[in-house]
Formats: structure tokens, C-alpha cells, sequence
């Protein structure tokens, strides 16, 4: 008890308040405009929340990433198109629902799953955190260096048939961020004799250029789409009269969601689409997920929105970000020299709970907030693509250029811009890259650390939660390594399923009796001749 | 006709071979310079060398990408790859508007630069209604108004600043 009041003691300031607002406002509307997303939204806003309190700062990014989901379902259920990546599942029931005339149905039910999944998660959190804080102290150099690895891999195997891309990609996010002066012997590393490379790649610098100056690209390169939208009428309280029939689906769901989101890597896909096959499975109407089903709607809203307070976990408890977002997030705590991991834990348990708390209040201000202004809200959706390439330009400067008034992080931002913009054209993932950097520098500290007090290499995980961890990370390899091996064996299965010639002998020989007769057979056995020709004449 | 294997793949087929190549070759020759761009200590660890997590990344970029790039289904640059790759360039257009704001943000000042900078590239994206070109203009200010006076947002003045009177010349080069 002692500990909620000293946190509710941390929040009782007016910066608080207004941070609370502006971020559970402004997440609301980024989430719902296609084409922007928390992420674009939060490497912009970074550098300018550098020159604020930590809780202040933190709170205005927690309150874009939490309510951004609330708004992405908007433009997923009127329009079909999700507002942020993590709605994708929305549209399956919710656009359907709209179709057949019922968008007010949808959204308050779409709302109030929501809202269910991040109360739940918090209430979880804020009753879990003391266990957390008994396990932390566990995790000494070596156990972080493992969680890192697995958090690490677990992202790279995540995407399913881009494994080995998405691994070399978080192989090039290490390999930025080992350049510049290293910081034990103070030997240069890929600098090339340029003083800017001297003090490294900077975080932000990569992070705006790869989500918000590549979007700005994306969306400048792109036509404006025509948006037709569905009239709402009436109240939107519906939703949570109609959740309260579902109490097993949204409990299940929410579960899945503090489960996903607390394992690095993982996050809000992986819960969604658990939670959505649970509640297919379990339906006494499976027939209808797909075509408007509220319980659909309600796995998939429940699930994304119980993921972002658990995604805190992590980082909070072990200075390990499992996402894109919150990796952007830690770099609000180094600049403040808050570190964040056991000692957190420790020390400043009430300023955990107060972002708990913070995030609680953002719940219920967003579902105010959104059950009375949805009508005006759903106007941003005709916001045309180009423009708000326009608009993401200009101010990523703001993003890039405050943070060192360097023309050079500039440069460098507009070209992980182009990068960026040909991975998204590419359908290739950007995180990798991102969290390559983050886990790659705390990989780095932690094996050094770790190493020097073990006389073997496997001395290293001889500690319970390290050799745990390491079992983690080769249970998670084998099962990568059997379900690429599956993947190829009905690859196989099907290509040879859909060979339309005959692999007997008979038609072999006669399918070469063809080839030796027809003119292009004569050509082809000519240039292979003269080519053979050549390569005896050498000798 | 697509083959099983073309059909598998995730993600477009377009410029996938070139973007492979790229990352192959650029990782190679990173490689190749890692003996002269990073150094090795004498009677330290091999786990606290300089040249460790280098050697490892790249290592990982080669091993990986190398993989990917045989995995791939193609192994020859079509007209479609060219043409993406056409594409890619054309964003090269947006990152000189880009630069060029940066450039002009310390010698003109951030509101002007931005003022113009708005309406200017909303006009070359297709936009010629009056009230699109105003609402830029209002975002601008806007923009700047909450960065720089509100967030006080690390903006250096203008040089242009210079040449204003005093009290101006201190409110224009703190707030605008």
C-alpha cells in the first residue's frame, strides 16, 4: 500500500497530467491515420522528451504506444485498413461488421476490448512486480547477456520465412553499433578516418531514419487513396454490455497478451494469434471468425492492447527491450542516467509502479475520451498519404537535427531513410536492425563482464537462471531448426505434386529423343560444343 | 509460371536479387577491411577484443546473407528488378528536399525555412487547392511553434536572426 502511494505521490504533478493527456490524445489520433504508427510518432517525439522529467518523458511515449492500438482499430473497422500494423487481425470481424451496417456495434466493442486488455495487464503488473522484483536480482551479467541473446533470436526466428534476412539484418544493426571509438582500450573501430563516425552511430539517428524519414518516403512515393466512410449514429457504450457476455474469450485473450508481451521478441502478433485461435477453437460458432464475429474482435483488440504494459517487463525489470518501441524507450533512460534493470527493481519500485499507474489513468482517459469524440475523430482518416509525407518530412528534422544540431546526423538519418524505404518495398523487417543495436551494445558490456569471471566457457552457465536461459535458446533454436526442416519437406511434397511432366524413364528418354530432334536442341548442343571446344583447346 | 518455390516466398520477387547481392558485397568488403579498421590487443581475452563483436557481426552478415542470397529462387536480374530499383532512386528526389531544409534551417531560420519549405513541397506532391496550401503553412507554424517555443527544443537561431534589432533579434533566435 505504502508503495501506490508513494507512486500515486510521483504522478500528483501538473507535467504529469499533461503528459497523460497530450500522449493518450495524440496516440489516439496517430493510431488512427494510416501511415504513421506509434513508432514514427515516438522517434520523433524522443529527442524532445530528452529535456524532460524521465516520468514525464516516459509517460507521454507509454501513452502514444498504449492508446495508439485504440485508434488504429478505427480506420480497421470503417475502412479496412489498419491504423497501426498491430490492428491487421481487427479488420478480419471488424470491417465486416461494417459492411453489414454495424459500425457503432464494432467499435464500442473494438473499444472496450481494448480497454479491458490494458486494465487487465497493468492490474497483472502492478501485482506481479513484486515477485519481479524478487527475481531480478537474480540476473547478473551472464543471465542479462543470455536473455539478450534469446531475446535477440527470438526476433529473428519470429519471421517466418525471412529467418535468415531478419538475421542478417540484426547482424548489420551489432555491426553499427560496434562503430566508433570503443570504449575499453580506445582503439577505433570502422571510423575510416571521419571525426563524425568517432563517436558512433547514434540510436535515434538510425531509428528516424528507418521508421519515420522512410515512411515520409513511403507515403511521398505513394497515390492518395479515396476513403469512403461508414455513418455512425447513436451511443458507443454498447461494447461494454456486450463484452461482459464474453468474459472467457477477453480473460483468455488478456492473458495470452501479459504472457506474449512479457517474453522479449515476441509481442503483440504472436498473442493475437494465439488468443485468436483460441477463441475460434473454443466458439460455439467458429463459422462466422472472418465474417463479423464479436468474438473475434474481442480476442484480437483484448490481446494487442494487454501488450504494451507487459512489454515494460523487460525493460524495466532487466534493461532488455523486446521491441522496436520499447528499445526507443530505453534511450529516454540513459539519457537521464536512470538505468533500468535489477537495480531499478531495487531501488525505485514506486517509480515502476507510478508508470503502471500512469498507464492505468491513460486506459480510462482514452475510453473517455473516445466513447465521446469518436464522430469528430474518424475525420483525421481523410488525411491524404502525400501530405502526410509531407508532414512526417518536416518533422523528422525536428527529431534528427535537435539532437546534436548536426547536418552529418542528417545525412545519415535521410540514408537509413532509403533504407528503410527499400526494406519496406521489400516486405524485409526494420527491427532487427534496431534492436541488433540495442541488444548488441548490452551483449557486448554483458560477456565482457560476464567472462572475466569464469575460468571456462562453460563456467558461464553455471548459474540456475543462466543455464535456464541457455536451455531457452537452444529449445528455441531446435524448434527453428524442425520447422524449417518441415517447411522444406512440403515444399518438396508440393513441388513434386505439381510437376506436370512424368519422371520415369521411359518419358525421359523420350522427352530427350524430342530435344535432340527440334531446332532449339540443335542450337543448345552446337553452343555446348563450341564451348567445350574451347575449354579442351586450352589444355 | 511461378514454381512452388517462387510461390513460397515471402514477399515480392522485384529487387530482392539485387538488395541480396548489395548486402553480400558490402559485407565482404567490411570484411575484408577488418584487419585494418580494427585492432587487436596483445594479452587481453578474446571475448574483450577490440575486434571481437565486429568479427562477429560481420561474420553473421556474411553467413546469413550468403544463405539467404542462395536460397533465393532467382539467380538473374530481370527487367523488373531494374525497374525497382529505378524506384528506389526516385526517393533520392524527397531526401535532397529533406537536406535541403536542413541546410537552409541555420542560415535562414527554422520558422521561415519551414513556412516555405511546406507549401512548397505540397505544391510539387500534386496539391493546388488554396486551402491545402494554407493548411501546410498552418502546420509549419504550428510545428514550430510547439517545438521550438513550447518543447524549447534544441534549435540553434538563424544567422539571418543576426541582422534583426535587438529584443527581436533575442525573441526570434529563442522561440522561432
Amino acid at each position: 500500500m505504502d508503495l501506490i502511494l508513494s507512486a500515486i505521490d510521483i504522478l500528483m504533478r501538473w507535467d504529469v497530467a499533461l503528459a497523460l493527456l497530450a500522449g493518450s490524445v495524440g496516440g489516439v489520433l496517430i493510431g488512427a491515420i494510416p501511415g504513421v504508427g506509434p513508432a514514427v510518432a515516438i522517434a520523433i517525439l524522443l529527442p524532445a522528451t530528452f529535456s524532460m522529467d524521465p516520468i514525464v518523458g516516459l509517460t507521454v511515449l507509454l501513452g502514444i504506444y498504449g492508446s495508439s492500438m485504440y485508434g488504429g482499430a478505427i480506420p480497421a473497422i470503417l475502412i479496412n485498413t489498419p491504423g497501426t500494423a498491430v490492428n491487421a487481425l481487427t479488420t478480419y470481424d471488424g470491417y465486416p461488421m461494417t459492411a453489414r451496417g454495424e459500425p457503432r456495434r464494432a467499435l464500442s466493442l473494438a473499444y472496450s476490448a481494448s480497454f479491458f486488455g490494458g486494465i487487465f495487464s497493468v492490474i497483472c503488473l502492478i501485482l506481479f512486480a513484486p515477485v519481479l522484483a524478487k527475481i531480478a536480482p537474480m540476473f547478473g551479467s551472464r543471465e542479462i547477456f543470455m536473455a539478450a541473446l534469446l531475446g535477440l533470436i527470438l526476433v529473428v526466428v519470429a519471421h517466418r520465412g525471412q529467418a535468415l534476412i531478419a538475421g542478417a539484418l540484426a547482424c548489420f544493426g551489432i555491426f553499427l553499433q560496434t562503430i566508433g571509438l570503443e570504449p575499453v582500450k580506445y582503439t577505433q573501430r570502422y571510423t575510416f578516418g571521419q571525426d563524425f563516425l568517432g563517436g558512433g552511430i547514434n540510436l535515434i539517428v538510425v531509428v528516424l531514419g528507418l521508421f519515420a524519414i522512410s515512411q515520409a518516403f513511403v507515403l511521398l512515393t505513394d497515390e492518395d487513396e479515396k476513403v469512403r466512410m461508414a455513418r455512425l449514429r447513436g451511443g458507443m457504450f454498447q461494447g461494454l454490455r456486450e463484452l461482459a457476455h464474453h468474459p472467457r474469450v477477453a480473460g483468455v485473450s488478456a492473458a495470452f497478451g501479459v504472457l506474449m508481451g512479457m517474453i522479449p521478441g515476441v509481442g503483440e502478433f504472436t498473442a493475437q494469434f494465439m488468443s485468436y485461435t483460441y477463441a475460434q477453437k473454443t466458439s460455439k460458432r467458429p463459422e462466422d471468425f472472418g465474417h463479423g464475429s464479436s468474438e473475434g474482435l474481442i480476442a484480437a483488440e483484448t490481446a494487442n492492447n494487454a501488450v504494451p504494459a507487459a512489454a515494460m517487463v523487460p525493460l524495466l525489470a532487466l534493461g532488455i527491450p523486446g521491441e522496436a518501441l520499447t528499445a526507443m524507450m530505453l534511450s529516454v533512460f540513459y539519457v537521464h542516467n536512470v538505468v533500468p534493470g535489477p537495480g531499478l527493481f531495487q531501488n525505485d519500485m514506486d517509480f515502476v509502479v507510478a508508470l503502471y499507474l500512469a498507464l492505468l489513468v491513460l486506459n480510462v482517459l482514452v475510453l473517455l475520451f473516445l466513447l465521446f469524440a469518436t464522430r469528430s475523430l474518424i475525420q483525421v482518416v481523410r488525411i491524404p498519404n502525400r501530405f502526410l509525407g509531407v508532414c512526417i518530412l518536416t518533422l523528422s528534422f525536428v527529431g534528427v537535427y535537435s539532437l546534436r544540431n548536426s547536418a552529418t546526423d542528417c545525412l545519415m538519418a535521410a540514408g537509413f531513410g532509403i533504407l528503410g524505404f527499400i526494406l519496406k518495398r521489400l516486405s524485409l523487417p526494420s527491427v532487427p536492425i534496431i534492436l541488433g543495436m540495442v541488444l548488441g551494445g548490452i551483449m557486448e558490456v554483458k560477456l565482457r563482464a560476464g567472462m572475466a569471471r569464469v575460468k571456462e566457457p562453460l563456467d558461464f552457465i553455471d548459474r540456475p537462471v543462466a543455464f535456464i536461459l541457455f536451455l531457452l535458446i537452444i529449445i528455441v533454436l531446435a524448434v527453428h531448426i524442425l520447422r524449417v526442416l518441415k517447411d522444406r519437406k512440403e515444399l518438396k511434397e508440393a513441388e513434386w505434386q505439381t510437376k506436370t511432366s512424368s519422371t520415369s524413364f521411359g518419358s525421359l528418354m523420350l522427352r530427350r529423343r524430342n530435344s535432340f530432334l527440334k531446332d532449339h536442341g540443335r542450337k543448345v548442343r552446337a553452343r555446348h560444343s563450341k564451348l567445350l571446344r574451347r575449354l579442351t583447346d586450352l589444355f | 509460371m511461378p514454381s512452388e518455390r517462387e510461390r513460397r516466398f515471402a514477399g515480392p520477387r522485384r529487387g530482392q536479387l539485387i538488395f541480396a547481392l548489395i548486402m553480400v558485397g558490402l559485407a565482404l568488403l567490411l570484411l575484408a577491411l577488418i584487419g585494418e579498421q580494427t585492432a587487436w590487443v596483445q594479452k587481453t581475452k578474446l571475448f574483450a577484443q577490440p575486434r571481437f563483436w565486429p568479427a562477429v557481426a560481420i561474420g553473421g552478415m556474411v553467413l546469413l546473407g550468403g544463405l539467404h542470397l542462395y536460397k533465393l529462387p532467382w539467380r538473374r536480374i530481370s527487367r523488373n528488378d531494374l525497374r525497382e530499383v529505378k524506384r528506389w532512386g526516385q526517393v533520392l528526389e524527397f531526401a535532397g528536399w529533406f537536406m535541403g531544409y536542413v541546410l537552409l534551417v541555420p542560415l535562414i531560420g527554422y520558422l521561415p525555412v519551414t513556412l516555405v519549405f511546406m507549401p512548397l513541397l505540397s505544391w510539387r506532391m500534386g496539391y493546388r487547392r488554396p486551402f491545402m496550401l494554407w493548411t501546410s503553412a498552418a502546420f509549419a507554424v504550428a510545428v514550430v511553434l510547439l517545438f521550438k517555443a513550447f518543447l524549447s527544443v534544441k534549435i540553434p537561431g538563424a544567422l539571418l536572426y543576426e541582422y534583426l534589432p535587438g529584443p527581436l533579434r533575442t525573441f526570434f533566435i529563442l522561440y522561432l
